[in-house]
């Protein structure tokens, strides 16, 4: 249901307390992290565990376990990984610390951009972005004489050229396991929006209709499986050579070049996200990942897990592992891997517009929007259907009276 | 036996059912007839997203839950009926299309989708498992005494081996350029993608389900070969008997009992299939009803579920087995009253 861009074959533990070189002091208070279990994810709490006593828990399911840990009193984790949308639940249940006041003791270094804040308070720090964007073959594009594609109708005319050439076995790649996010940035690059007042839904509409055609427009130059592609599948498809063109995670990009696993080793360059309508913003979302602290611990503690995070975010952690992400550290240089994600960003990409109604939306097109990709049912109806799913969820929850 | 000494031997399995079968079951049921909320208020809000080159600022209305004093979300809880169960079963939708005629609509709707799904899964694997089954025990029985023991061993291996991992294997083999993908493109000489519908993914699944389970089968039917009457046997065959009347005739009525045990699980089992649906990630093409129940307890990204649903999916698929069930117990009941076969 979750948008797991980095997602492994199983959840991953990772254990490490043993204090080594690389912290700059001795941590003697006993604490618990859980995040995600990314690549990024694994540099990081790796540099936190240097400062000794941080024992890392890493799992694909974070976002079931988390909540449930925060709640607890005393917390059972000090320290949480948290994206855009899971953060939602523990703001909304009051789980996590406001850290204005460890910034100012120990977060000068810290960029404005970095920081979360929700009522005026700091709530979180961000350490990375990530964004789909648009990856291609450039040695491809150039031998068809296709320029890069800015718009969704130049893509689909490039897929043709490419799938008339034959040179990869499907022209266009997409993790489309989660076609819920493909639903929501192609609606949003539409202009569409999805509420109206009261929390009542608002996509069944001509941009809605207009986001569908055109993902199934697409669906024809990609790999007829693609309802069980995840982005792992994705990003081998492109480090084979399978495919040429893919709107991807930046997170991904870094992977197009590691020699150990890629055939295309500098041929996959980045680019904005495409935009459906020229002139338009592109059909894409703006993610971050970064740590809160959990609200249900003692003071020292709270203080303790703020400076190994800060450890754990630092300059020489970021400089060791500079294509594993778009960092928003200082000390980052922006490599290729950025470049697609800074200028979707530019392009006016909006942030990921989560909230608990837009959870229930999640899952309202998630259940419905194979339907319509598969041909049993019409545009209007999965709409319609979309709309029910989420009214009935929303009732129960209690979000619409 | 002493109705104490009774008491005694019986009273701890009784009190451990009763803890782990009986109180979660009563809570599940109670769970469906009510609903859970939060008490919400709608506010606005000022929220600051971290970003690449800036961060975003947004004023934005938020319906958020209400804390109490403790910091804890206040919470309210009320008795809806059947509102639960009328949300899974979308009984206005189907109401609508029924008077409208759309039959095949009804198909479309994720609860009808899965029990379509659900039933004939069951109904296809049934039959298939015990054939096999059979003719599996058969053969190995028949089979020269050296070697029985590496057969049995070896028709055991897909038992033995945990259901998520096998059909993860099996959905290896098979998605994208799989080996047998490959190897059945070079054979037909022409373009497959067996996840790319419903159907193969579905042929895929039973094929799963009776390698998995025709193993447990077989041993259940090889051990009740070794008690049939040899002297009944022998008499078939000096009556004249061919090799398929004795097995219609003789050995068939013998496992009856055994045939009825196998369906009994087998229904139960099958009838919740869930690892099918995760092993080969076909939500997008095929769902199960245990998969909508889970569907509807899993948190979404905003730490949203359905309880309530959750708890009225369940018991709708518990009423199914039960349905299902009906036929065989009542075959078991009969022999278990009249003593006979």
């Amino acid at each position: 249901m979750r948008a797991t861009y980095f997602l492994l074959a199983a959840a991953i533990c990772f254990m490490a307390a043993v204090a080594q070189a690389g912290c700059t002091y001795e941590n003697t208070v006993s604490l618990k992290t859980s995040t995600a279990a990314f690549q990024a994810w694994k540099a990081v709490t790796g540099a936190m565990a240097e400062c000794g006593n941080v024992e890392s828990e890493l799992s694909q399911e974070v976002h079931v376990k988390q909540a449930a840990g925060f709640a607890t009193n005393p917390s059972l984790y000090h320290i949480g990984g948290v994206m855009t949308s899971s953060i939602v639940p523990l703001v909304n249940k009051g789980l996590v610390r406001p850290l204005d006041d460890l910034i100012a003791k120990y977060g000068q270094q810290l960029k404005p951009n970095q920081l979360m804040k929700f009522e005026g308070r700091t709530l979180a720090i961000a350490m990375m972005v990530n964004a789909q964007h648009l990856m291609y073959r450039e040695d491809i594009l150039n031998e068809l004489g296709i320029a890069v594609p800015t718009t969704y109708t130049e893509v689909l005319t490039a897929a043709e050229k490419i799938k008339k050439a034959g040179v990869v076995d499907y022209p266009l790649g997409g993790s489309w396991k989660t076609t819920w996010l493909e639903f929501v940035n192609m609606y949003l690059g539409y202009g569409g929006g999805f509420f109206k007042e009261g929390n009542l839904p608002a996509v069944n509409n001509a941009k809605g209709v207009a986001a569908l055609e055109m993902m199934r427009k697409l669906t024809a130059y990609m790999d007829p499986e693609y309802l069980v592609a995840d982005s792992t599948y994705v990003q081998q498809q492109f480090q084979q050579g399978k495919i040429a063109m893919a709107n991807f995670w930046a997170s991904r990009a870094g992977a197009m070049d590691d020699p150990k696993e890629s055939q295309v080793v500098g041929k996959v360059k980045m680019a904005a996200a495409p935009a459906p309508e020229k002139g338009g913003i592109p059909a894409s979302t703006l993610w971050w990942d970064g740590i809160v602290i959990a609200k249900n611990i003692s003071e020292a503690e709270a203080e303790a897990a703020f400076r190994v995070a800060m450890e754990g975010l630092d300059k020489e952690m970021v400089q060791a592992n500079r294509d594993l992400a778009v960092w928003l550290i200082e000390g980052y240089e922006p490599g290729p891997a950025a470049k697609g994600a800074a200028e979707t960003a530019a392009a006016g990409a909006r942030p990921y517009p989560a909230s608990t109604k837009m959870g229930l939306m999640q899952t309202a097109i998630a259940n419905n929007i194979a339907d319509f990709l598969t041909g049993r049912q019409p545009a209007k109806e999965t709409l319609a259907n979309i709309e029910a799913s989420y009214l009935t969820a929303a009732k129960e929850s209690g979000i619409v009276k | 036996m002493k109705l104490k000494t009774f008491a005694a031997f019986v009273g701890p399995s009784l009190f451990l059912m009763c803890l782990f079968i009986a109180a979660p079951l009563v809570n599940v049921i109670w769970q469906s007839f009510h609903i859970t909320q939060p008490i919400m208020e709608t506010v606005a809000v000022e929220t600051v997203t971290p970003g690449f080159l800036t961060s975003t600022v947004t004023v934005e209305k938020v319906t958020r839950p209400v804390l109490d004093e403790k910091g804890q979300v206040k919470t309210e809880t009320r008795f809806v009926g059947l509102q639960s169960y009328r949300n899974v079963m979308a009984s206005e939708k189907v109401a609508a299309l029924l008077e409208g005629g759309a039959w095949g609509e009804i198909l479309k709707i994720d609860f009808y989708k899965a029990l379509r799904f659900t039933l004939t899964f069951t109904l296809i694997t049934w039959p298939l498992v015990i054939a096999f089954g059979l003719a599996v025990a058969l053969a190995v029985n028949a089979a020269v005494k050296a070697i029985r023991g590496p057969v049995i061993f070896v028709s055991l291996l897909p038992f033995i081996i945990t259901p998520v991992i096998g059909a993860l294997s099996i959905r290896w083999l098979f998605v994208g350029d799989g080996i047998m993908t490959a190897f059945l493109e070079w054979w037909l000489e022409r373009d497959i993608a067996m996840f790319a519908q419903g159907w193969t993914i579905e042929v895929l699944m039973l094929f799963y389900r009776i390698w998995h389970v025709v193993p447990f089968v077989f041993v259940v039917f090889y051990a009740g070969l070794q008690t049939v009457n040899m002297d009944t046997l022998e008499s078939a065959i000096i009556d004249g008997a061919s090799r398929w009347e004795r097995l219609r005739y003789v050995v068939v009525p013998h496992l009856m009992p055994l045939i009825v045990f196998i369906s009994l699980i087998h229904l139960m089992d099958s009838y919740r299939v869930f690892d099918e649906i995760v092993g080969f990630t076909s939500q997008g093409h095929v769902i199960s009803l245990q998969w909508l129940t889970y569907d509807f307890l899993t948190p979404d990204d905003s730490g949203n579920r359905a309880i309530s649903r959750a708890a009225a999916s369940s018991m709708l698929t518990m009423i199914g087995i039960v349905i299902l069930l009906i036929a065989p117990m009542r075959r078991t009941w009969a022999q278990h009253k009249g003593g006979q076969l």
